[in-house]
């Protein structure tokens, strides 16, 4: 039982009796991986080379894929990623791996196909994300998903040559891309007095490129299809070009509103693959790092959110509370938005006794400020008309589409990884996580209003326990065909990475999942009896990333 | 009502006065250039921004020189939801192959005179995505380019700063 436990533990913290305890409580709850091993028995085999050691990883026959998933959705399981790789240097075909989670427990389960019959089973029967996992596995990776009903290509548009796929090893990434004749079906409404309304990729806005199609009749949408794809910009190849180093910068620019969280949960990723243990100190500064990205982001998203209900003062006095906050972390952190302060190893940044009192100081303004806003946004009627009941994504869908964040604490679900997958001091640290149920666009809002009065608190709490010491650690190589694993609560939500290095310790493979590439389709689902005003308003409750989607 | 006439009244006005330009990186293309902007876009400017693939945080900078604390309206600079009413684009991100035509079309769609602006390291050269099947590696491999304003991403006093450089002020 104890070397169970001991295998359990998230390697650097071995030492810490509390995360001892933890694991003991998930052993005899960790429903996922009894699930798998009774369901297949010896047709299981654990992959040894997943780091960290709590994620339990497991190579299954490829014709049994989609058993493992209807087996672990009969435990509640959620789809959490799903992706491909190309193990061919390593002597394998292609990896297709799933990545499941419930509550604190994630379960990675692998299979393989020969590099000849680059095909597996596919997962949308039992799970809806896989949807555009696997579209986007087999535009991208040119693995296909056997019994996936919609063909179309994902994130590659139709004018790319049905041939290229980018993550392919035999892929050269340096030439451009030649263009080729092609259409898009889109999902079509036909009847009398039906428009179709393309929007994008250039919105009206400063914001990024996508392309949505409504099916609309007069005012009412019938349908909303979304193709995203437009910012492309092959950052999942690009890792393989960098070294471990290098690659944090990528990282920190792969969604830039989201530059900490990416950055951590790289930083973690490659700290599990290598076996290295960033000091306490690093740790509390990266959480610190962490809440303050969430506070701005839901400071600027309160106000947008109250602009496209034309409550423009709102956004002006959110705006000046954001602008504020951001000079504070330039100030001390050298940098507006917090980019490259967190690297492999720990920080970049220290902050000293002054810099801490600046932060209190700025908290207490801060609090006395924004719940002024608070009340003026709650009062108001006419913003209340417009919020509530728009948008509505219903918790058996949000449940149903797997998606993770502020979408699925506004929509019913139970999900923060500061609290399910934690990391020093958030074990320490109580975490209030703040879940509504009527899952329209006032519950988004809503749900950022309190995350930024519990992360206030949070910080307050990292200022007074933050240990003495270094802020980083030398990373060493990693040791080949190891993959490592790190999920982070951003302020979107759980975003995942998964790294895997080859045969001479080199970046094989990093996968990123934003919380994103699930989210989007929480949108889709929300628009249904919305009319197309309230479009707007519904995509800036969400606020997706496209850069972190289309990677 | 109150609480929020309250509230205009207790914030006041924020904004701030813009610092004189002592930062050399920001670049303007051309001296003849600037005279002929001088003399067409003196009073106000329409910008219409284009996201050509950045990670966004250019965008989040450009947000905020629309806040009260850097205030672009009080130098006439004012952005604009269609192409066909703008004077200027202001356009982020290295390009992805997937944004080359729509950003060629906004182009084409703006009526002359008209100038590009690059905003961010990616804009004026690749940033960290360089060249490749996905990136173009800068605007200027697809439109002709006016100015640069580099930075990742730059700070909203030097996108104004770089802005109304751009058009002779």
């Amino acid at each position: 039982m104890s070397t169970q436990i001991a295998s359990r533990t998230p390697y650097p913290y071995e030492h810490r009796l509390d995360i001892w305890i933890l694991n003991f409580i998930l052993l005899i709850m960790s429903k996922l991986e009894e699930t798998l091993r009774s369901a297949f028995g010896e047709s299981a085999t654990q992959i040894e080379g997943q780091q960290p050691s709590s994620i339990a990883a497991f190579l299954v026959p490829r014709e049994r894929f989609a058993e493992a998933a209807k087996a672990l959705k009969k435990e509640y399981a959620l789809l959490a990623a799903e992706w491909a790789t190309d193990e061919t240097l390593l002597g394998k075909g292609f990896g297709i791996y799933a990545c499941y989670r419930k509550e604190s427990e994630y379960l990675i389960v692998k299979t393989s196909a020969p590099a000849d019959d680059p095909t597996f089973p596919s997962l949308t029967k039992k799970f809806v994300p896989a949807y555009r996992f696997e579209r986007q596995i087999s535009s991208l990776m040119g693995v296909t998903a056997i019994g996936h009903p919609d063909q179309r290509p994902w994130i590659k548009h139709e004018d790319w040559p049905e041939d290229a796929w980018p993550l392919r090893k035999s892929f050269d990434a340096s030439k451009s891309l030649p263009r080729v004749p092609g259409e898009y079906r889109w999902i079509r409404a036909e009847g009398e007095g039906v428009y179709e309304i393309p929007v994008g990729p250039v919105h009206a806005g400063i914001i990024e490129p996508g392309h949505f199609r409504f099916q609309a009749v007069g005012e009412d949408i019938i349908n909303l299809e979304e193709k995203l794809g437009y910012v492309h910009k092959g950052i999942e190849k690009r890792f393989e070009a960098f070294s471990w180093h290098e690659a944090s910068r990528l990282a920190a620019r792969t969604s830039g509103d989201t530059t900490v969280a990416h950055s951590l949960a790289y930083s973690q990723a490659v700290e599990a693959l290598t076996g290295c243990i960033p000091p306490d100190r690093a740790l509390w500064l990266r959480a610190l790092f962490l809440e303050r990205e969430r506070i701005a982001n839901h400071l600027g998203d309160l106000g947008a959110i109250c602009n496209d209900v034309a409550f423009a003062i709102l956004l002006y006095q959110f705006m000046r509370l954001k602008e504020m906050f951001l000079r504070t972390n330039l100030k001390l952190f050298g940098h507006r938005f917090m980019m490259d302060r967190i690297v492999p190893g720990g920080t970049t940044f220290d902050i000293d006794a002054d810099g801490v009192t600046t932060i209190l100081s700025e908290l207490d303004w801060l609090e006395k400020e924004f719940e002024r806003l608070v009340v003026i946004y709650d009062e108001n009627s006419s913003v209340e008309d417009r919020v509530r009941d728009t948008g509505i994504l219903k918790s058996e869908k949000a449940r149903e589409l797997c998606v993770v964040g502020f979408v699925a604490r506004a929509s019913g679900l139970n999900l923060d990884c500061r609290i399910h997958h934690p990391f020093p001091p958030y074990d320490r640290i109580n975490v209030s996580i703040p879940i509504l149920v009527s899952g329209d666009v006032h519950a988004r809002a809503w749900v950022r209003v309190e995350e930024v009065r519990d992360s206030m608190r949070i910080i307050r709490e990292i200022l007074k326990t933050l240990p003495d010491g270094e802020i980083a650690a030398s990373v060493g190589s990693p040791m080949p065909d190891r993959a490592g694993f790190a999920a982070v609560e951003g302020w979107r939500g759980e975003v995942i990475y998964w790294v895997q290095s080859g045969l001479k310790g080199e970046i094989n493979r990093c996968m990123v999942r934003d919380p994103s590439s699930v989210n989007w389709l929480g949108l889709e689902q929300c628009i249904h009896g919305n009319i197309v005003p309230d479009f707007p308003l519904c995509n800036k409750s969400f606020n997706q990333s496209y850069s972190g989607h289309d990677l | 009502m109150i609480r929020i006439l309250g509230q205009i009244f207790r914030t006041g006005i924020v904004t701030e006065p813009l610092p004189p330009v002592t930062d050399p990186e920001i670049e303007k293309i051309g001296v003849e250039l600037g005279k002929i902007i001088k003399r067409h876009f003196r009073r106000s400017l329409a910008i219409r921004q284009v996201d050509a693939g950045s990670c966004n945080a250019c965008e989040l900078e450009i947000h905020a020189i629309n806040n009260p604390i850097y205030n672009c309206e009080r130098f006439g600079i004012h952005f604009t939801a269609s192409p066909r009413f703008a004077d200027m684009l202001l356009v982020t991100g290295p390009v992805s192959h997937n944004m080359e035509i729509a950003l060629r079309r906004t182009y084409n769609a703006t009526p002359p005179p008209k100038l590009v602006v690059a905003v961010g390291d990616c804009a004026c050269t690749g940033g960290i995505f360089g060249e490749s099947y996905a990136s173009l590696g800068g605007i200027e491999k697809v439109i002709p380019v006016d100015a640069r304003i580099p930075g990742c991403p730059p700070t909203p006093t030097a996108l104004l700063q770089g802005i109304l450089k751009a058009v002779g002020r």
